[in-house]
């Protein structure tokens, strides 16, 4: 709000506090009696609607998100919602995502929380703005608000009068904290939801707009390359940078302890000093990595804490048949295929760091700390990166950028992360080991269910400077926090590790393993990954010996409805039937699951074919279906969950990170191999049951699991052979065919 | 100096003879569309066109560019004027981070213009060299297939679907 406003409001409106007063008790009049629950979404945080909604005197309206934009289309979900809410154009608005400086603290845009969190509060916050501007209109017009209604940005009154958003909102009209109640629209009557508009951010993307971080130029700026130590815990013991000060364009050499930067005026002038600075600089290495090659042994054999997180007994229901199997999961890379940047600069006191975080507000304060400076005095501001499926090495590269920034004030300094740096830096996501029993009884149905998870937390996100490597590096180097593990019931390791099927005895446990051998934290559906693939493999095990058909057997052991909606749905769209045989070479495989046990659900069933010769596994057609509340943006959501299939095929058929006793060696695109176009399915389909009205959920990780389970299933149905460590890779299928 | 032509227009470049297509285009010519991603020519980010063919920025060294057109994805169209390779990708929302976008154009346009109908097994091995983290291969694919169609069309000449 600018000065004139505020003047207009007073004129117009005399006190504010007072048409608020009277706005409030027209609008929510039936609210007063209860006792306050608190407001929804992220509106508990950040309760003024003026923190997620700015109108001004011109009409025009700015909505904020303190979320930020990864590829998944939040920025035109978040639009959509509250057009709808305000009873305004699409295009009309424009969002502004996570700017430390300008939008609320909604912490991580991660774990599908964001259109539960920020697009529900939005959702809220627009609504009740738009019951604000009807209240206000009726008091001027002197008629009832019910009287009233808004179209396009104006409230209309049944004689013509109309007022323009604009000319309402005086002064502090919006700066009131939510009520814990909306009067939302009627699903029925939605124009701009649960339509698929074309996402903001697309047309740029394809034209050659600036459209990422990476593509920042600012005045002055400077282009700087870091010289990461060859293995963990390395030291750097000797390195004479003059010849590397004197060659083209150098600006700057920057040491810190174990931190080694160099900064020069033209882009490619850094990578060819930082080859230089590279070749002179001598590192004492001490890693001791784990062996590769046997995973269970070095996971379960790590000291853990164990909790038993689901316990549920039936005496009179017990087993006959009792089957076992343990699932092994490598570390993985999140391996975006743009590596990390940033750009910032230090300009007086003040650090101002452009950064494709996922959380602007952590990554302020532990470069703060990093910096000693205070948290006030750092600003954060998201751009858009390349995809990232959780936390790579986006705030890394931020803090490489404000270290750097700090030793040359003024200038805006560009870090660009090489390739081999993202892949052998990024904190990848943890190994996993699972190990399973269960028993049927006479009927065919599951009696007892034990499953025993071991495995890493799954956020080292900032969290401190010290989870920074910048910040590790440093000759002041600040310690990496004691890893914990994430409370359930989202849980980390433990994600989806309690079965969303009834058992009548189930037993849960999760070893967390505070020792972390290789840098780890948080990808795309954590534990959730290899817990689903672990429960939807032995669920179809557990099928085989009961002779059942996998289908079948999962809705016989499901009790949530909207879980059995979407199995159907699937089932019925793949042409799934109990009797049917794939071709020669091909097998069939489903799999379930609801993320978190509290978002959406997804079930997936997919053909896959086997070359039996090679081993070589791919999957020819896949069909999901999904359940994420409230749908905003139907193409949007099928993206995702496409996206979701290919990309969990990838890790599940190809993915593992590899290392020797001292050093990450999957360095590359060819040292960790991914999907290529050759093995792309024929064919996905999404199916979406819409739920309207009903809360969104969020549905960003939904379909990894399932994705990973079901083409295991697949392979297991088109050989006979069950796969259970991960990935499941050409030489691995052949062995188990040929065993 | 080097003279390169980008776009239809020749750049007198001031950089190292040895220095990468894809440094010059971004740091020089202040290009966006042709994106690092590994520097080793393994993931087809970097993508652009040389006299028709889909090269390689980011192992191309600008010296051996002299006298040769070099076409970015700026050069192809805009967002009010798109052209078809753009109009498909925008029709089929064929992206979800996009980074890896742009270079997948690219290659696809090289296709497009010498062999107007690929079928989806020529499509698929033409871009055997790009990489998509984010899974969109369906829609590229889909994509590719509709600017084939789109660039047939009577309406959309050839001359429209070609390098301006």
């Amino acid at each position: 709000m600018n000065t004139l406003v505020l003047d207009r409001r007073r004129v117009l409106a005399g006190s504010g506090a007072l048409v608020v007063s009277f706005s409030l008790g027209h609008a929510f009049a039936q609210d007063q009696a209860a006792p306050a629950p608190s407001p929804p979404g992220s509106l508990k945080t950040s309760p003024y609607l003026d923190s997620w909604i700015r109108i001004d005197a011109d009409g025009s309206i700015t909505v904020f998100t303190g979320k930020v934009e990864l590829g998944q289309g939040f920025k035109t979900a978040f639009q959509q919602v509250a057009a709808e809410e305000l009873d305004v154009a699409f295009a009309s608005l424009k969002v502004v995502t996570a700017d430390t400086a300008l939008t609320a603290n909604e912490g991580y845009t991660a774990g599908s929380h964001s259109m539960q969190d920020s697009g529900t509060a939005i959702q809220n916050a627009a609504a009740q703005a738009r019951e604000l501007l009807v209240a206000e209109a009726a008091r001027r017009f002197d008629l009832p608000a019910d009287r009233l209604r808004t179209e396009n940005g104006q409230v209309l009154a049944p004689d013509g009068r109309r007022a323009g958003y604009g000319e309402l909102v005086a002064g502090d009209v919006l700066h009131v904290q939510a009520q814990a109640t909306s009067r939302l629209k009627d699903p029925a009557t939605f124009k701009v939801m649960g339509q698929s508009v074309p996402r903001v951010d697309i047309s740029a993307k394809v034209t050659g707009g600036a459209a990422y971080v990476q593509d920042m130029r600012l005045p002055g700026m400077i282009h700087a390359r870091v010289v990461r130590p060859p293995s963990y815990g390395a030291e750097l013991v000797n390195c004479d940078s003059s010849a590397v000060e004197k060659m083209p364009g150098v600006v700057s050499v920057v040491r810190d302890g174990n931190f080694l930067a160099v900064v020069t005026e033209k882009e490619y002038q850094s990578v060819k000093a930082m080859r230089a600075l590279s070749a002179v600089a001598k590192w004492q290495e001490t890693a001791r990595l784990p062996d590769q090659d046997d995973l269970f042994k070095v996971i379960t054999g790590l000291s853990s804490q164990d909790n038993v997180i689901f316990e549920r007994n039936d005496p009179s229901v017990v087993g006959q048949n009792t089957i076992e199997a343990t699932y092994v999961r490598p570390y993985q890379s999140h391996g975006s295929i743009g590596p990390s940047c940033a750009v910032a600069q230090l300009d007086g006191d003040t650090m101002t760091v452009w950064t494709h975080t996922q959380g602007v507000y952590p990554d302020r304060q532990a470069i703060a700390e990093m910096l000693h400076m205070p948290p006030a005095k750092v600003r954060c501001i998201h751009v858009e990166g390349s995809g990232c499926y959780g936390h790579n090495g986006a705030d890394d590269a931020a803090a490489d950028a404000a270290l750097i920034a700090r030793a040359l004030p003024g200038r805006p300094v560009r870090v660009q992360w090489m390739r081999e740096q993202e892949h052998a830096w990024e904190p990848f996501g943890p190994a996993m080991v699972t190990r399973l029993k269960a028993s049927l009884d006479r009927e065919g149905k599951i009696a007892d269910w034990t499953f025993e998870v071991w495995s890493n937390t799954h956020s080292m996100r900032p969290g401190g400077a010290g989870c920074m490597l910048a910040a590790q590096h440093m000759a002041q180097p600040f310690k990496v926090p004691a890893p914990k593990p994430l409370p359930l019931p989202e849980g980390g390791g433990d994600r989806n590790a309690i079965p969303i099927y009834s058992f009548p005895n189930a037993h849960v446990v999760h070893h967390f393993i505070a020792d972390m051998p290789l840098r780890i934290s948080a990808m795309r559906a954590l534990g959730a990954y290899h817990n689903v693939f672990s429960i939807e493999s032995f669920m179809d095990e557990l099928a085989t010996a009961a002779g059942a058909d996998p289908v079948e057997f999962r809705l016989k052991h499901l009790d949530d409805p909207r879980g059995r909606d979407v199995i159907a749905k699937a089932a019925q769209e793949f042409g799934w039937r109990g009797d049917q045989k794939a071709a020669p070479g091909r097998g069939f495989g489903f799999a379930f699951a609801r993320y978190k046990n509290l978002a959406a659900y997804c079930a997936i069933a997919c053909e896959v074919e086997v070359n039996r010769e090679t081993g070589r596994a791919r999957l020819v057609r896949a069909v999901a279906a999904v359940d994420s509340g409230q749908v905003v943006n139907p193409d949007g959501l099928t993206n995702q969950i496409e996206g979701a299939i290919v990309q969990s095929m990838s890790w599940t058929l190809y993915e593992s990170v590899s290392f020797d006793q001292r050093r990450i060696t999957s360095i590359d695109w060819q040292t960790y191999p991914i999907l290529r176009f050759s093995a792309v399915p024929d064919d996905i389909a999404v199916h979406i049951i819409n739920r309207p009205g009903q809360p969104f959920l969020g549905s960003g990780e939904t379909g990894q699991g399932p994705a990973a389970a079901s083409v295991a299933n697949a392979i297991a149905n088109a050989t006979g052979k069950r796969l259970r460590n991960l990935p499941l890779t050409r030489k691995r299928i052949k062995d188990a065919i040929d065993a | 100096m080097i003279t390169l032509k980008v776009n239809g227009r020749d750049h007198q470049v001031d950089a190292e003879p040895d220095t990468p297509l894809l440094y010059v285009l971004r740091d020089d010519l202040a290009l966006n569309a042709a994106k690092f991603g590994c520097g080793l020519g393994q993931c087809g980010a970097c993508t652009v066109i040389v006299d028709g063919k889909a090269v390689l920025a980011c192992v191309t060294p600008m010296v051996l560019l002299e006298g040769k057109q070099v076409t970015t994805l700026e050069g192809l169209g805009t967002t009010a004027d798109p052209a078809p390779i753009q109009r498909a990708f925008l029709d089929e929302q064929a992206a979800q981070c996009g980074y890896c976008i742009a270079g997948m154009m690219m290659r696809a346009q090289a296709l497009l213009m010498r062999n107007s109908s690929p079928d989806d097994d020529e499509i698929r091995s033409e871009l055997e060299p790009h990489l998509c983290r984010c899974g969109t291969h369906m829609r590229i694919l889909r994509a590719v297939r509709r600017a084939a169609g789109l660039m047939n069309r009577a309406d959309l000449s050839t001359e429209s679907g070609a390098i301006r």
